[in-house]
C-alpha cells in the first residue's frame, strides 16, 4: 500500500523518465524540445506536490480555515514556468534557423551535412 | 550608496540590458555596455575591499529578513569571483566593437550586446545571491543569453552547436532545479546559511543524497567535467570570437563556484566528499579530462577547437584540486580558477585579432602569422606558456599549489600524472607555435584571408603588411591580458592572499 500512498512522486518520476527518453533518443529537433518540456514539466509537478499538505485548503488568510497548503513551492514554480517557457521558446526559435539553413530538423542528417563539409 | 553595492553589482547591467534597444547607433550602444562593464567592475573592486576590511557583507533585499526575504551575500571567494567576471567583461567588450562588426550581420549587433549583458548580469547574479533557488533563476538568465550568443555565430554549425548546448544545458539546470527542490522539501528552507545549518539533521536521509546526486551531476553539466563537456568544444569554435573570449574565462568558471559553494558551504566538505565516494570519483574524472581532453585537443586542426579541448583538460585541474577536500587543494582549484580565465582570456582574445585579419580558424592559415601579426602571435604564445605552467607565468602558480596540496596526501602518483598533463600541453601548444613561426605563409595570402583584408589595405599594398597586426583596439585588451598572465605569475601577493581568505571562510562556514 505505501507505493501506492505516494503516487504523485510516481507519476512525477515516470513523466520524468518519458521526457528525458525523448530527448535522448528522437533525432527530431522539434520533438526533443517536447521532450525536454515534459522533463521540466516533471520537475514543477515535484514542486508542486511537495507543497501540498493533506487536508489543507488554499493560503487564504480566513477563521473558517487552519491549515493551509504551503505557498513557496507554487511561488517558485511559477519562476520555474517561465524559464521552461523561454527555454522551448528559444529552442523552437534555433529550430526555425537551423531548418532555414540546412533545410532539415532530423539530427542525423545534420550531422551527416556537417561532416561532409569538414 | 556603499550598502547597497551587492545589490547594484547584479542590477545595474540587467537595467542597461534593456537600454540598449533606446540608443540607434551601434557605436554608442558599444560604448555604453562596455561603460556599464566597467561600472560593475569598479563596484566589484570596492565590494573585495570592503570585504576584505569588514567581513561578509550582507545585503537583505527590500529590508526582509533572510530566511523570509531573500538576501545576497558576499563573502571572500564571491567577491574575487565578481571581480574576476566583470573584469574579464569588460576587457572583452573593450576589443569587442571591431571584431563584432566583422562577425555579425549590422542589424543584430545590438541583441548581441543586449545578451552579453544579461550574460552577465545572471553571472553577477548566480555569484552574489546568498538564496538557492535564485542561483537557478540567474543560471537560466545567464544560459539563455549564452544560447543566444552562440547562435550568433557566422557558421551554420554555430546554430547546431548552440541547440545542442541548449539541450544539455536545459537539462544541467532541470536537474540542479531538482536537486534544490529536494533539499528545500526537507529543510524548508532556501537560504544558503540557513541550509548549511538545518542540513545536518536531515543529511542521512536518501532524500538529501538524492538531492546532492542530481545537483552534482547537473552542475558537472554545465562546468563540462569530462564525460558531460561534449557541448563545450562546439560551441567554443562557432561562437563568435569575442563570445568565445567571454564564455571561456567565466561561463565555466561561474560554474565551478556553484559547486564549490553548495559542497562547502551548503552540505560541508565531510558529507560531500566522505559519505559518498565523490572525492575518488571527482578525482578520477579530472584525470581522465586532463589526459582525454588533451590527446583530442593535440588532434584538432581548428584553433579554437584545440584550446575548447584544452579548456576542459584545464577544468580537469581544478576538480582534481577540488575533489582533495583539504584547504590546500581547493586554494589550488580557486587558483587555478582564477588563472585559467586570464590566460584563456588572452588566448582567445588574440585569436579573435587572428580571425579579424585572417577570416579563419584553421590551422593551415595560421601559416607565418608569427611574422606577419607577430604582437598578435605573441599573445598567443604567452597564453600557451601558461597553459604549460611555465615559471613566471600564472599557470606555474596554480600547478605548483595543486602539487604542493596532492604532495600534502601523499598522492605521488597523481602528481607524475598532472606532470604529465602538462606534457600533453606542450604538444599542443607547440603545434601552433611551429605552423605560426616556422613556416611560411603559403602564397600571399590565404584564400579566405584575401577576403579579409580591409578597402585600405588592397589601395597601397605597401602599407598592407604594416596593416595586417590586428587592430589596435583587440591588441590593447588581450596585452592587458597577457600583461596580468606574467604580472600575477610574478607577484603572487593579491591572488593567493584572496583565495587563502576564501578558502579559510568556506572552512570556517562550512559545519
Amino acid at each position: 500500500m505505501n507505493i501506492l500512498e505516494q503516487y504523485n512522486y510516481w507519476v512525477v518520476v515516470c513523466l520524468m523518465m518519458i521526457g528525458f527518453f525523448i530527448v535522448i533518443s528522437h533525432g527530431n529537433l522539434v520533438k526533443k524540445l517536447m521532450g525536454l518540456s515534459v522533463f521540466q514539466t516533471s520537475v514543477f509537478i515535484l514542486y508542486i506536490s511537495m507543497g501540498k499538505v493533506s487536508g489543507g485548503t488554499a493560503p487564504i488568510l480566513d477563521q473558517a480555515y487552519s491549515v493551509f497548503s504551503n505557498p513557496l513551492p507554487h511561488v517558485l514554480i511559477l519562476t520555474a514556468i517561465v524559464v521552461g517557457i523561454a527555454t522551448t521558446a528559444l529552442g523552437l526559435a534555433l529550430v526555425v534557423r537551423i531548418n532555414e539553413e540546412y533545410g532539415t530538423i532530423e539530427e542525423s542528417e545534420i550531422q551527416q551535412k556537417d561532416d561532409r563539409e569538414c | 550608496m556603499l550598502n547597497h553595492f551587492p545589490i547594484l553589482q547584479v542590477i545595474v547591467p540587467l537595467l542597461a540590458a534593456p537600454i540598449c534597444l533606446l540608443l540607434q547607433q551601434r557605436r554608442l550602444v558599444w560604448i555604453f555596455t562596455t561603460l556599464v562593464s566597467a561600472i560593475a567592475l569598479l563596484i566589484s573592486f570596492q565590494l573585495l575591499y570592503q570585504v576584505q576590511t569588514q567581513g561578509t557583507l550582507i545585503y537583505e533585499l527590500g529590508g526582509w529578513q533572510a530566511p523570509i526575504g531573500i538576501e545576497y551575500r558576499i563573502d571572500a571567494l564571491s567577491a574575487l569571483l565578481l571581480v574576476l567576471v566583470s573584469a574579464m567583461s569588460t576587457v572583452v567588450l573593450m576589443g569587442a566593437h571591431k571584431s563584432i562588426e566583422k562577425e555579425i550581420p549590422e542589424d543584430k549587433q545590438t541583441f548581441f550586446y543586449i545578451a552579453f549583458l544579461l550574460c552577465l548580469a545572471g553571472s553577477l547574479g548566480i555569484i552574489a545571491t546568498g538564496d538557492a533557488f535564485n542561483v537557478f533563476v540567474f543560471l537560466e538568465i545567464s544560459s539563455l543569453s549564452t544560447y543566444t550568443l552562440i547562435a550568433l555565430g557566422k557558421d551554420r554549425r554555430a546554430l547546431w552547436a548552440s541547440y545542442q548546448y541548449l539541450i544539455m544545458g536545459t537539462i544541467g539546470a532541470t536537474f540542479i532545479l531538482i536537486g534544490i527542490g529536494l533539499m528545500y522539501m526537507m529543510t524548508g528552507t532556501l537560504n544558503m546559511h540557513d541550509l548549511s545549518q538545518r542540513l545536518p539533521e536531515v543529511v542521512q536521509t536518501k532524500t538529501v543524497f538524492t538531492a546532492f546526486a542530481f545537483f552534482i551531476v547537473g552542475v558537472c553539466l554545465k562546468l563540462a567535467l569530462f564525460p558531460l563537456h561534449l557541448w563545450l568544444p562546439n560551441a567554443y569554435a562557432y561562437a563568435p570570437s569575442m563570445v568565445t573570449a567571454f564564455l571561456a574565462a567565466t561561463a565555466t568558471k561561474v560554474a565551478i563556484y556553484v559547486l564549490v559553494r553548495f559542497t562547502f558551504t551548503i552540505f560541508g566538505v565531510e558529507f560531500a566528499l566522505s559519505f559518498l565516494p565523490l572525492s575518488e570519483l571527482l578525482m578520477v574524472l579530472g584525470l581522465l579530462g586532463v589526459f582525454g581532453a588533451s590527446i583530442v585537443a593535440i588532434l584538432q586542426t581548428n584553433v579554437k577547437r584545440l584550446f575548447a579541448y584544452s579548456s576542459v583538460a584545464q577544468i580537469g585541474y581544478m576538480i582534481i584540486g577540488f575533489s582533495l577536500g583539504s584547504q590546500a587543494g581547493l586554494k589550488a582549484a580557486l587558483l587555478h580558477l582564477f588563472n585559467h580565465a586570464l590566460m584563456k582570456g588572452a588566448i582567445f582574445m588574440a585569436i579573435a585579432g587572428l580571425v579579424y585579419r585572417i577570416g579563419a580558424t584553421n590551422l593551415e592559415h595560421f601559416k607565418g602569422v608569427g611574422q606577419r601579426m607577430p604582437l598578435t602571435a605573441a599573445a598567443i604564445v604567452v597564453g600557451g606558456l601558461s597553459l604549460i605552467g611555465v615559471p613566471l607565468t600564472v599557470g606555474f602558480v596554480s600547478k605548483w599549489y595543486l602539487i604542493v596540496a596532492l604532495l600534502e596526501q601523499g598522492l605521488w602518483p597523481v602528481v607524475a600524472l598532472v606532470l604529465m598533463g602538462s606534457l600533453l600541453a606542450v604538444i599542443y601548444v607547440w603545434k601552433l607555435v611551429e605552423i605560426a613561426y616556422f613556416q611560411t605563409p603559403s602564397g600571399e595570402l590565404s584564400p579566405n584571408g584575401n577576403e579579409a583584408l580591409s578597402p585600405q589595405d588592397a589601395l597601397n599594398p605597401q602599407d598592407a603588411f604594416s596593416q595586417r597586426e590586428a587592430p589596435w583596439i583587440i591588441l590593447v585588451p588581450t596585452w592587458l591580458l597577457v600583461v596580468a598572465n606574467i604580472y600575477f605569475g610574478i607577484d603572487t601577493d593579491f591572488t593567493v592572499n584572496v583565495a587563502t581568505q576564501a578558502v579559510s571562510s568556506l572552512f570556517g562556514e562550512s559545519p
